[in-house]
């Protein structure tokens, strides 16, 4: 049997990092992600691995690069302030086609911020992570076990894709402690043989480079990653309880998604009929999924979008429904968590006919 | 079986070391379990809590706006979280620092629910043991409610201090027998 640890949500994004092979670490310091770094400097020598604190984001997302571009398994961590000194670095190794793992611990912005919890990185992450037309592949883990998962796969993903994936975390979940089975969880490698820069002795020079002055290269450039970011559409994961014949559903991710799961599993037991999606991806985002459900519960069915910012989720949400369904958005900024019982009585309010509701 | 604890005191009493030592037993007892840390400024002053669920079931949410108990070592904690314990809920809470006629509206916070009191400073004192009082607690609410067996507290109690504060190993363990001991004596 695999061996059980207690752990906080960042030890176990850690401890899936090495599970997923991680070589590589560059980072620089900033709460609520601390762990990371930590157990990274602890045991990535130990693994023949390389670990270095760079004197800030900016330099640490350009190690990242460089690791990548040489063909190794790399990964930088931040929270929402020092995710955005990365986006350069990011823009980058999109336009290059460099795998990584990039972990984003959000916390309340804009600007410094605080160190509560928050969603407000939903943008940034799934719509522009840096300048130009360029996506991450977006996971975001709503447990302990998740979060190991996850991140060990999304080097597996990188790799696949050529193409950095973010893990999308948050303060409640990073610190939070849960049990957690580390299971060996199978990750594949793929060759990068044919692409890495690993010294030209015996074959021709390769160049990796994302200045393209000969415009109709770069167009290509950007469709060859428009194609790539389709062909992801495959990856598409989520969770779906109760959304057959439900007149409202209960959309969050994330830390949000298990307050909001525990309010709906509550409304359930005591007969309300409400149902509960979690994208897993945020990008691709399942948009055919509550597109289909959107299908299926033909009579006024209310999809309810819970989020710890004011309201982005909601509408990648809108765009899946196409305006077959009614979405409403329900957001709390930072320091304003509601509890599962908060959710319950807004579910409830929805549940009610629109006349009713505006009385 | 689903229980939920907030455990409520002064930044430096044992607060998260005792909740998350709680939520590692509860594991490996075979429950799931949660460990929230309160998160966020309030850590530099006032109170510092956590909140523990201990399940047979899927843990959904790990805040709880009602739980089912709370262990208290402090006043500030005793007014901020009595209202929120659920009726028919069982608070424990510290007498050295809690006392009653400092509480205006004592009975009003205390209606419908049930509450112990026992002298955590003095009991972890007398066995040698004066930082321990958060395990005293501990033992006190597993004495109550015998969630896990003694064998599983050491467990889990020798991995928590780790091979760096294994000296401290005995007098935790004494602070927790002394907290168990008591609350059988309440009958």
């Amino acid at each position: 049997m695999a061996k059980k640890v207690l752990v906080k949500g960042v030890e176990a994004i850690a401890l899936g990092a090495l599970e997923g092979g991680c070589e590589c670490y560059f980072g620089y310091p900033i709460t609520p992600q601390n762990e990371i770094p930590e157990i990274m400097a602890v045991e990535l020598p130990k693994r023949g691995g390389v670990f270095l604190q760079a004197e800030s984001e900016t330099s640490a997302i350009n190690m990242v690069l460089g690791a990548s571009a040489v063909g190794a398994r790399v990964m930088t961590s931040s929270s929402s302030p020092g995710i955005s000194l990365m986006s350069e670095g990011f823009s980058y190794l999109i336009a290059l086609e460099l795998p990584c793992v990039v972990v984003n611990v959000m916390r309340g912005g804009p600007g410094l911020g605080g160190i509560e919890a928050s969603q407000g990185d939903y943008f940034q992450a799934v719509k522009a992570p840096g300048h130009g037309d360029g996506r991450f592949l977006v996971l975001a883990p709503y447990s302990c076990s998740e979060a190991y998962e996850l991140t060990a796969r999304a080097f597996e993903l990188a790799d696949k894709y050529r193409n950095p994936v973010m893990i999308l975390s948050d303060a409640i979940l990073g610190q939070m402690k849960e049990p957690l089975a580390l299971k060996p969880l199978n990750i594949k490698n793929y060759p990068k043989e044919d692409w890495a820069l690993t010294g030209a002795k015996g074959r021709p020079s390769r160049v990796i480079k994302s200045l393209f002055l000969d415009s109709r290269e770069l167009a290509e450039r950007n469709l060859k990653l428009k194609r790539k970011y389709k062909e992801m559409e495959r990856e598409i994961r989520y969770e779906a309880l109760y959304t057959g014949g439900e007149k409202v559903i209960a959309v969050a991710f994330g830390s949000m998604a298990r307050i909001c799961k525990e309010a709906v599993l509550n409304l359930r037991k005591k007969g309300y009929e409400v149902g509960f999606f979690r994208p897993i991806t945020l990008f691709p985002f399942p948009k055919k999924v509550l597109s289909k459900m959107a299908d299926l519960n033909s009579e006024g069915v209310k999809f309810v979008v819970f989020e710890l910012n004011c309201g982005q989720m909601i509408e990648d949400v809108m765009l899946s429904l196409c305006g077959k369904a009614e979405a409403l958005s329900r957001f709390y900024p930072p320091s304003v968590l509601p509890f599962p019982e908060d959710i319950e009585k807004e579910l409830k309010k929805c549940l009610k006919p629109s006349g009713s509701q505006k009385a | 079986m689903r229980l939920e604890v907030i455990l409520s005191g002064f930044g430096g009493q044992g607060i998260l070391f005792a909740g998350n030592l709680l939520a590692l037993c509860g594991m490996h007892q075979g429950y799931q379990v949660s460990f929230l840390p309160v998160y966020g400024p309030e850590m530099r002053g006032g109170t510092c809590h956590c909140t523990v669920i201990i399940s047979d079931k899927e843990i959904a949410s790990p805040l709880v706006l009602e739980p089912s108990y709370l262990i208290i070592f402090n006043l500030p904690s005793f007014i901020k979280f009595m209202p929120r314990l659920k009726k028919g809920g069982l608070a424990l809470v510290n007498s050295d620092l809690v006392k009653k006629e400092e509480i205006e509206n004592f009975e009003e916070l205390i209606s419908g629910k049930r509450v112990i009191f026992l002298p955590l400073n003095t009991l972890s004192e007398e066995v040698g043991a004066p930082q321990s009082l958060n395990m005293c607690a501990l033992g006190a609410f597993n004495g109550l409610l015998e969630i896990f067996p003694e064998r599983i507290f050491k467990k889990a109690l020798k991995e928590m201090l780790g091979e760096a504060k294994a000296h401290l190993f005995e007098p935790n363990l004494r602070a927790y027998k002394r907290g168990f001991e008591e609350v059988k004596k309440l009958g």
